[in-house]
């Protein structure tokens, strides 16, 4: 049974490690490696995500709705991975979902300066797509992205795509 | 205690479903086995500098008196402490600066299967680094490889570690420590 210290440390080395390797090939980074990079921590997400999910609803009961759905996230799910319950769901019951952590575990590593703010998205697009893989493996596809105002909070937004 | 025994096993899954999704992505990116056990271990020696911060602040182990009791601590409370399991230390070399880790399962490679093109991918490397990377901070130049594999058809997994020389303290500069608590912490 790992520890959860492992996989923080295993994060932030694969956050290091996409940066840089994009910007060795590259010389500098720019927008576009940016997103190059964040695409492939959201896309390493996702198949985490969607494990996950196949390992934990084995034995869970269905669920009856989107927003029934939505709680599992914010509790068990979060509670699982990120080692507490959101703090916040808000919705605007039409497929928009805005889950707020104020202590979110891969950031409070960092430091809390404002300096480390124009970093922080770095190290959300993993979890992002852990969220989005996770929702898929439940039948809802979505759109997650991150923002941070105030270290160690943030505010992961969630659009449900209706087919 | 099942709920919380339900919680240590998620986390688990969490870090082995990260790693192999980490080994999947290395080995798109790199053609070759032996490039991705080289960013494996460079990898895991980065985790394991500051790993070592963290177990000293965990576990009340002082220091060591010698190669032997290292291996005891590595086996008995490091991995016990991250992995959850116990390896057995065996194969000490004559002059007792050699021993093997024998894992009767790796936690890291539960449910994986390594593919036919990828024969010689040493799939658990990173754990080579992070002893490694450890292992330096604490003042000791280790060698650590895998000896066998139970990915590559082996009966068990075995750590191969040997020691090569003690490091020589270096107080890094006032300004270096500074820079490396700002990136940490």
């Amino acid at each position: 049974m790992a520890d959860g210290v492992l996989f923080e440390f295993l994060h932030m080395e694969m956050v290091s490690h996409v940066f840089k390797d994009q910007q060795s090939t590259n010389g500098e980074m720019n927008n576009k490696d940016r997103a190059v990079c964040t695409s492939v921590l959201e896309g390493m997400g996702f198949r985490v995500g969607q494990g996950l999910i196949e390992r934990f609803t084995r034995d869970s009961p269905s669920f009856k709705d989107e927003l029934d759905i939505m709680k599992f996230i914010c509790k068990d799910f979060w509670t699982q991975v990120f080692r507490r319950q959101v703090d916040n769901l808000r919705t605007n019951h039409q497929g928009t979902y805005v889950l707020q952590d104020n202590k979110f575990v891969l950031l409070t590593q960092l430091s809390s300066g404002k300096q480390y703010l124009d970093d922080a998205p770095k190290y959300l697009a993993y979890s992002c797509g852990v969220i989005r893989g996770a929702l898929s493996s439940l039948g809802l596809d979505s759109v997650v992205t991150a923002e941070v105002s105030l270290m160690p909070s943030c505010k992961f937004q969630v659009v449900i795509q209706k087919l | 205690m099942l709920m919380f025994c339900c919680c240590l096993l998620q986390n688990s899954e969490l870090f082995t479903l990260t790693y192999g999704a980490l080994v999947t992505q290395l080995c798109k990116d790199y053609e070759n086995d032996e490039e991705v056990n080289k960013q494996l271990d460079k990898m895991g020696y980065n985790i394991g500098v500051r790993l070592i911060e963290d177990f000293l602040a965990r576990s009340s182990v002082g220091r060591c008196q010698d190669f032997r009791e290292t291996a005891d601590v590595i086996a008995k409370v490091a991995f016990k402490m991250y992995l959850g399991i116990t390896p057995s230390v065996t194969n000490w070399s004559p002059a007792g600066d050699e021993f093997s880790l024998i894992l009767e399962n790796n936690p890291l490679v539960d449910f994986v299967e390594l593919p036919d093109n990828h024969s010689t991918l040493i799939y658990s490397n990173l754990l080579c680094g992070v002893l490694r990377g450890a292992l330096e901070m604490v003042q000791m130049a280790v060698d650590v490889r895998f000896a066998q594999d139970t990915l590559r058809g082996d009966n068990v997994t075995e750590i191969r570690m040997k020691f090569i020389k003690r490091i020589e303290e270096n107080l890094p500069a006032g300004d270096d420590q500074e820079e490396r608590k700002m990136v940490f912490y």
